[in-house]
């Protein structure tokens, strides 16, 4: 559409919708920054206790001193890599399982009441068990982050497959399609926008048992500084991770996000 | 005069089993579909039509009995049949001109050549300026007629329409059916043709089967002759014949329905 003829009426509404989206984003900023200031006033005239909740300042100083030795770029690059790591591989084998359980309805059966029962259970408690078998190292952070997405994603895909039409399937059959160009050809792609769902949950995911993992190996990463830093009683250092991991993993959740658009052209 | 058989039914039962019990839906049906000729299937609902398409399609296996299409017997779906669904079930992560290669991409004869085919029937029944749209950005009886270029375009000889006009409007339906049917016969094909519709059944049917409530067993078939307004076949302007309305009402009154 060109917008070389827009009648007044419509410049007016696209002006005003303009206005408003400028206003939510001013409002959030402000929000962001009243905040910020209000805890370092706070903090400066010790009416909060600045040893319990460190200051923005303090934060930041002990950001630019992180930045400048390199620590944080060694000790977030371990957290990221093993979240990637994490989330691509429990992704994958969800993806792979659930294909497993689509294609053998036998198997699909047998295995549903495991599948409620370690859906319902909260994988964090299996990360102790994960780390003594599989190695107090990076390893053990990796599985650990795999149990805990590639539950849902088994079960968030499986249903996604078989959810379906039948008659879809049926068009295909009568083409004489064989079981695995069914796979390819409908339920996959039927399944992307589940898929890519399932992808933003998982980001989040791979995160909490990457730091629950850190926490417990206590070598490296956002998840050792949080721990070390409550351990010593540095809140700032607390404070400063968990800004961190709180940005990075934002805008890991932004690229999946990215990624869905790209996909989504066919729909609405 | 001689007629080449395409389809050839012969004492077709079928009966399902659930775990309530077993139900009988199709029961000693024999039939026989000549070249060329399109067969409307009408019955009380729930009876059993659209389970013997499937049986002919080779989706599901009789119980009893056996189907012969083109004297080979019906055993899985085959590339000589084609089948119409209600809906027109094209896929919407997929543009109009990959929709319909869909049945080429399952038998591994997508090229340069078959491409073509696809774009020339695109272009013949007025699909062309939107073979890279996707479906959703079609009406409704676009979307019917793309479906039915994927059918056509692997070449089946007999074609089996599950009420393909049903999930339409009004309108668009009389529409679809009138260039179908034109289609259907230009394009010389066979077809059985399952409806609730009875006036559609008759204006696009050379004979109508009428089944009997569950189990479905044959209860007439009726030879359609239609007086078409200056001899030209449109199943749109034969509605018009003076014979349509004794045909509905006897029709009609076969199916025996009561509400």
């Amino acid at each position: 559409m060109s917008n070389k003829n827009i009648s007044k009426e419509h410049s007016m509404y696209l002006k005003q919708n303009q206005k408003r989206k400028r206003t939510i984003l001013i409002s959030q900023i402000t929000i962001l920054i009243l905040g910020l200031i209000l805890w370092e006033i706070a903090a400066r005239f010790n009416w909060i206790d600045s040893f319990l909740t460190s200051s923005p300042s303090q934060i930041w100083n002990l950001f630019l001193e992180y930045t400048k030795n390199g620590d944080l770029f060694y000790h977030v690059g371990i957290s990221v890599f093993e979240t990637v790591i994490g989330f691509l591989a429990g992704t994958l084998l969800g993806v792979f399982v659930a294909i497993g359980l689509w294609w053998s309805d036998f198997w699909a059966k047998v295995l549903a009441p495991y599948l409620v029962v370690l859906n319902s259970l909260p994988k964090t408690a299996l990360a102790p068990i994960v780390i003594i078998w599989v190695g107090a190292g990076y390893s053990g952070i990796i599985v650990t982050a795999i149990t805990v997405s590639i539950v849902v994603t088994i079960m968030n895909m499986f249903i996604s497959f078989t959810s379906v039409d039948e008659d879809k399937i049926r068009l295909l059959e009568t083409f004489g399609a064989t079981k695995f160009q069914v796979l390819r050809k409908v339920v996959l792609p039927y399944s992307i926008p589940a898929l890519m769902s399932t992808l933003k949950v998982n980001i989040g995911l791979s995160w909490v048992g990457v730091i629950v993992g850190e926490f417990l190996v206590s070598k490296a990463g956002i998840g050792y500084l949080i721990v070390y830093g409550g351990q010593v009683f540095r809140l700032d250092l607390v404070m400063m991770s968990v800004f961190i991991l709180s940005i990075i993993s934002a805008i890991m959740y932004k690229g999946i996000a990215i990624i869905e658009n790209r996909f989504a052209k066919w729909h609405d | 005069m001689d007629k080449k058989t395409i389809v050839e039914i012969r004492n077709l039962g079928m009966t399902y089993h659930t775990l309530n019990g077993e139900t009988e839906a199709i029961k000693d049906i024999n039939l026989d579909v000549y070249e060329g000729e399109i067969v409307g299937i009408v019955g009380p609902s729930g009876c059993g039509k659209s389970t013997l398409l499937s049986i002919i399609a080779g989706l599901i296996s009789p119980t009893k009995g056996e189907v012969l299409v083109s004297g080979k017997r019906v055993e899985k779906p085959s590339k000589d049949i084609g089948y119409m669904f209600q809906r027109d079930h094209l896929f919407e992560w997929r543009t109009i001109l990959q929709n319909v290669i869909l049945g080429l991409e399952i038998h591994s004869k997508v090229d340069k050549k078959s491409i073509e085919t696809a774009e020339h029937l695109l272009e013949t029944y007025g699909l062309k300026d939107f073979k890279n749209n996707y479906p959703r950005q079609l009406s409704g009886g676009m979307r019917q007629r793309a479906a039915l270029i994927r059918t056509l375009i692997v070449e089946p000889n007999l074609l089996l329409l599950d009420e393909p006009f049903s999930a339409l409007d009004y309108q668009t339906r009389l529409a679809i059916s009138d260039e179908v049917g034109i289609i259907l016969k230009k394009e010389k094909k066979t077809a059985l043709l399952v409806t609730h519709d009875i006036a559609e059944a008759i204006s696009l049917s050379d004979r109508i089967i009428i089944l009997t409530n569950r189990p479905a067993t044959i209860k007439d078939i009726i030879t359609i002759d239609l007086t078409c307004p200056n001899g030209i076949w449109s199943p749109i302007k034969c509605r018009e014949a003076p014979e349509f309305r004794h045909y509905f009402n006897k029709i009609w009154k076969e199916l025996d329905i009561h509400v």
